[in-house]
């Protein structure tokens, strides 16, 4: 197997896109990615994206971007696994250019939440869970996290203020990201007085409905100072599954996707928690967030609140966890998050990540949840020298 | 909801009848093809019990679509007395009443309409034990 | 020589019921409308009536009952070779409720089901066809179910009383019955061509001839029906232990009685309409659940159905030893009824698919 470099990337800022489509979207942040990186052409080109299907009217979106692109006949096609697609699609790259298969592979991640009316979105984004057993009986994607989060704070007793304070950290790491959907930051009271959307998860317990896309590109590690003066290594990449129907998990309380696949890529990159110093994380709601911490080995199990409180996760803290403001302030173009947060890490490693920027960075995290918990795909990323 | 996909289900969602792994003994529900504990793909029938209790519950406010009638409604996990779980509303109480560990029981209930010209989908919920 | 009875023997072996939790007084429906509740109260005898919830209908009420019923029978269901449910308020115009049923409780495949309609005697229908199916042989048992979420137009008079519930009789053959809850005497089915209420299609509310609907209605019919089962059995008012009269309020049920003969006392334990209202074609099948749930061996409970349009169901019972090792199987129709939760007009309209969204 091949060492493989991270030679570029390019991201959108994620908003509201009204006015761009799914392929020009797409297309902004692969230029922004291909932008003075003297490659000699793109060999495949593997994207994540969730709902297009639904909200676009648009399969097939691997060939319609090599073409948008024009970097046909390049090999291209989309990996789907709901809000996961942009992590499984990293780890696909990496598998394609590690295998020794090509040389030069784009990956990225592209959603146009807007393209749907508020219904149709939710509906579309509602499908990441089981459709017989689950949303057969009315639940959506945040009521399934609503049963998690009550039966959590049910049995480690942490408040519903501990929640609403991860979901102000986010919002003030936010407000340093120019790419980021909401750069504010708010309060406790902004979380708690919010409208309740299923009991005990209010509006800004959530992550907000948005567009965006980022690209990476990819090349064998041997080859990369031909073609770049700052490019980062993935030294650890993994993808595991747990069950989809939350009723049948064998621990409620632990995302045990998470668990196995992050152990796998610690042991790849034979690193331990305690060597990552940034971690871009999957806080889809506040209780995603809160058990991703702990799943990921940064903090034990009811335990997050309190290393929270203590500035743990601060930039210069033990690991700085979302500088990006994560989802929760960054924002989640579903299908792509999974490609911002390597993209974000990337920057961060090259020491490219302006006011966010977390100093002295050399080994970094990604984590992307596709569904309740259903997958989890993680890279780990280290600054080349 | 299409017709077949309905109707395909009903023994598991209105009859509660799930599956057992019958060289482990795991209980199966909803049904799969092999066993996630041992890896045997000998699966038997078996009935789940009627009765059990509120492991943990949430009230919907914002119905997914074909639910607006319904709201706000409960959605809950149910632990079975043989340790089983499953997914499904909770009826017959008001939401400010639930309580986490309640004992409930099975009941067979209307969960939603396609519209007013499609068909009616049933299935089973549970009730607080009266 | 038409008989009361068929060949075979047959008895009940199990019995059961089901009534919403909700309620809504009339005072509440009073005060929407601007009415004074004094005559619902004090004349016609009614003081709240049961209100389906949002996500029960005619199916779900009928397998509870159904439930109920099977566990007092103690019975598996694929041995039921009927399932009928007679209702004026099935969930599917065309599409048999009876299947539903059938197919939640396990029945089927090999079961016989149809839905029938005779307004508030529909329930009593299923019941006598079960009975001609057991008694001629061709089934070892039959599921027999009355229940209804009827409708009464708002500001109607008929809003006031129009409950929602049900009940389920299962009937089987005498001769193999271990623990039979009631043996068969008798029953005669009287009925003519009378328009005293009906709906037609297109409309969400039924119509009626207000006054009609009694003395040419439901007293003709109540009373030819039990006078002519009493002849033919040779049996008086005074045989009876219980009588249940068809119930669309209490002043009725009772008139109906001191027409025939028979005291308060006897009608008393099975009017229930006070607390739920008239359940129609569950209304006298739940009365004589009530009865079931009380009454001791030996005694002799007339049941009288009524359904417009117009005709009336007469049967004579006598209860055996089987009621009182059954009775305690299943919850009762008093454990219902004092499961209740009142609601305003607002939830009810909400829950009756009154608000268009």
């Amino acid at each position: 197997m091949r060492r493989v470099a991270i030679l570029s990337c390019g991201l959108t800022k994620v908003e509201k896109h009204w006015r761009k489509s799914l392929r020009e979207l797409f297309g902004d942040a692969a230029k922004e990615a291909l932008k003075d990186t003297r490659i000699p052409g793109i060999d495949a080109l593997i994207v994540g994206n969730m709902c297009a299907s639904d909200l676009s009217d648009q399969n097939n979106i691997g060939a319609l971007l090599a073409d948008y692109l024009g970097i046909i006949p390049s090999t291209a096609y989309r990996v789907e696994a709901a809000c996961g697609s942009g992590g499984a699609a990293i780890l696909a790259a990496y598998a394609s250019v590690a295998s020794g298969m090509y040389d030069f592979v784009m990956t990225g991640g592209v959603e146009k939440l807007t393209d749907g009316v508020g219904g149709d979105t939710t509906y579309s984004l509602g499908k990441a869970a089981d459709a017989e057993y689950e949303l057969f009986f009315g639940a959506s994607f945040v009521s399934l996290n609503a049963l998690i989060m009550n039966h959590y704070m049910h049995v480690y007793h942490v408040s519903r203020e501990a929640f609403a304070d991860l979901a102000v950290f986010m919002h003030k790491n936010g407000a340093r990201n120019p790419y980021a959907q909401l750069p504010f930051e708010i309060t406790r009271e902004t979380v708690l007085n919010s409208e309740m959307i299923a009991d005990p998860i209010t509006l800004y317990d959530c992550a907000p409905v948005g567009d965006g896309a980022a690209v990476v590109i990819m090349c064998p590690l041997e080859n990369a100072p031909k073609y770049s003066d700052n490019f980062v290594e993935i030294t650890g990449v993994a993808g595991a599954t747990d069950t989809i129907n939350i009723s049948s998990r064998s621990d409620l309380l632990s995302l045990n996707s998470t668990v196995v696949a992050v152990n796998k890529a610690y042991k790849m990159a034979k690193v331990t928690p305690a060597d990552i110093d940034v971690a871009e994380i999957h806080d889809t709601f506040t209780i995603t967030g809160a058990l991703s911490i702990e799943d990921l080995g940064f903090s034990k199990k009811g335990k997050f609140n309190k290393l929270l409180s203590d500035g743990a996760f601060e930039p210069g803290g033990v690991v700085a966890i979302n500088p990006s403001g994560g989802l929760k302030s960054r924002g989640h173009p579903v299908g792509a998050t999974g490609s911002y947060q390597v993209a974000e890490v990337t920057m961060q490693l090259m020491g490219k990540a302006g006011r966010m920027q977390v100093p002295n960075a050399e080994v970094g995290l990604t984590q992307n949840i596709g569904g309740s918990g259903s997958s989890t795909y993680v890279a780990i990323l280290r600054r080349a020298r | 909801m299409s017709v077949p996909r309905y109707w395909r289900e009903i023994p598991e969602r209105s009859r509660l009848e799930a599956s057992k792994c019958t060289t482990c003994g795991n209980i199966i529900y909803p049904p799969r093809a092999r066993c996630a504990k041992c890896g045997s793909d000998s699966i038997g029938p078996y009935q789940l019990p009627e009765r059990g209790k509120i492991l943990t519950f949430t009230v919907i406010r914002n119905p997914p679509r074909g639910f607006e009638k319904m709201a706000p409604f409960i959605l809950g996990i149910i632990e079975l007395e043989d340790g089983a779980r499953l997914t499904t509303q909770i009826t017959d109480v008001m939401p400010r009443e639930v309580i986490i560990g309640m004992p409930v029981e099975a009941v067979f209930r209307k969960v939603s309409e396609d519209g007013d010209s499609g068909i009616i989908q049933y299935a089973i919920k549970f009730r607080p034990v009266f | 020589m038409i008989s009361v009875k068929p060949i075979i023997d047959v008895a009940i072996s199990g019995w059961g019921s089901y009534i919403p939790m909700y309620r809504i007084a009339v005072e509440e429906i009073a005060r929407v409308w601007g009415k004074s509740p004094k005559h619902f109260r004090e004349e016609l005898l009614i003081d709240e009536k049961a209100v389906a919830g949002i996500d029960e209908d005619v199916a779900t009420i009928s397998v509870e009952a159904s439930k109920n019923a099977l566990n007092r029978a103690g019975l598996n269901p694929k041995e039921l070779g009927a399932v009928f449910v007679g209702s004026e308020s099935k969930p599917y115009a065309v599409k048999p409720t009876g299947t539903i049923v059938a197919e939640a409780i396990g029945a089927t495949p090999r079961v016989l089901s149809a839905d029938m309609e005779f307004a508030c005697k529909a329930g009593t229908e299923c019941l006598q066809c079960c009975i001609g199916l057991v008694g001629s042989g061709m089934i070892n048992y039959g599921l027999a179910i009355g229940a209804d979420t009827a409708q009464g137009a708002p500001a109607d008079p008929l809003e006031y009383s129009a409950g929602c519930g049900g009940t389920a009789f299962i009937v089987g053959r005498k001769d193999k019955e271990k623990e039979p809850v009631a043996i068969l005497e008798g029953s005669v089915s009287y009925v003519t061509d009378t328009p005293d209420f009906w709906r037609r299609p297109k409309r969400d509310y039924p119509s009626h001839a207000e006054a009609f609907t009694g003395e040419p209605a439901y007293f003709t019919h109540i009373t030819s029906a039990t006078k002519l089962l009493l002849e033919e059995l040779s049996l008086m008012s005074t045989d009876f232990k219980y009588a249940v009269f068809h119930q669309p309020n209490g002043k009725f049920p009772l008139r109906a009685a001191k027409i025939l003969g028979f005291k308060k006392e006897q009608v008393e334990p099975g009017l229930l309409v006070p607390y739920i209202g008239n359940l129609y074609a569950g209304s006298s099948l739940t009365g004589f659940s009530a009865i079931l749930d009380v009454a001791a061996p030996g005694d002799r409970v007339l049941l009288v159905s009524f359904g417009s349009g117009a005709g009336s169901d007469a049967f004579s019972f006598v209860v055996q030893e089987g009621v009182r090792t059954k009775r305690d199987m299943a919850s009762k129709v008093m454990d219902y009824i004092k499961r209740k939760q009142n609601i305003d007009y607002a939830i009810y309209c909400k829950f009756r698919g009154k608000i268009v969204l």
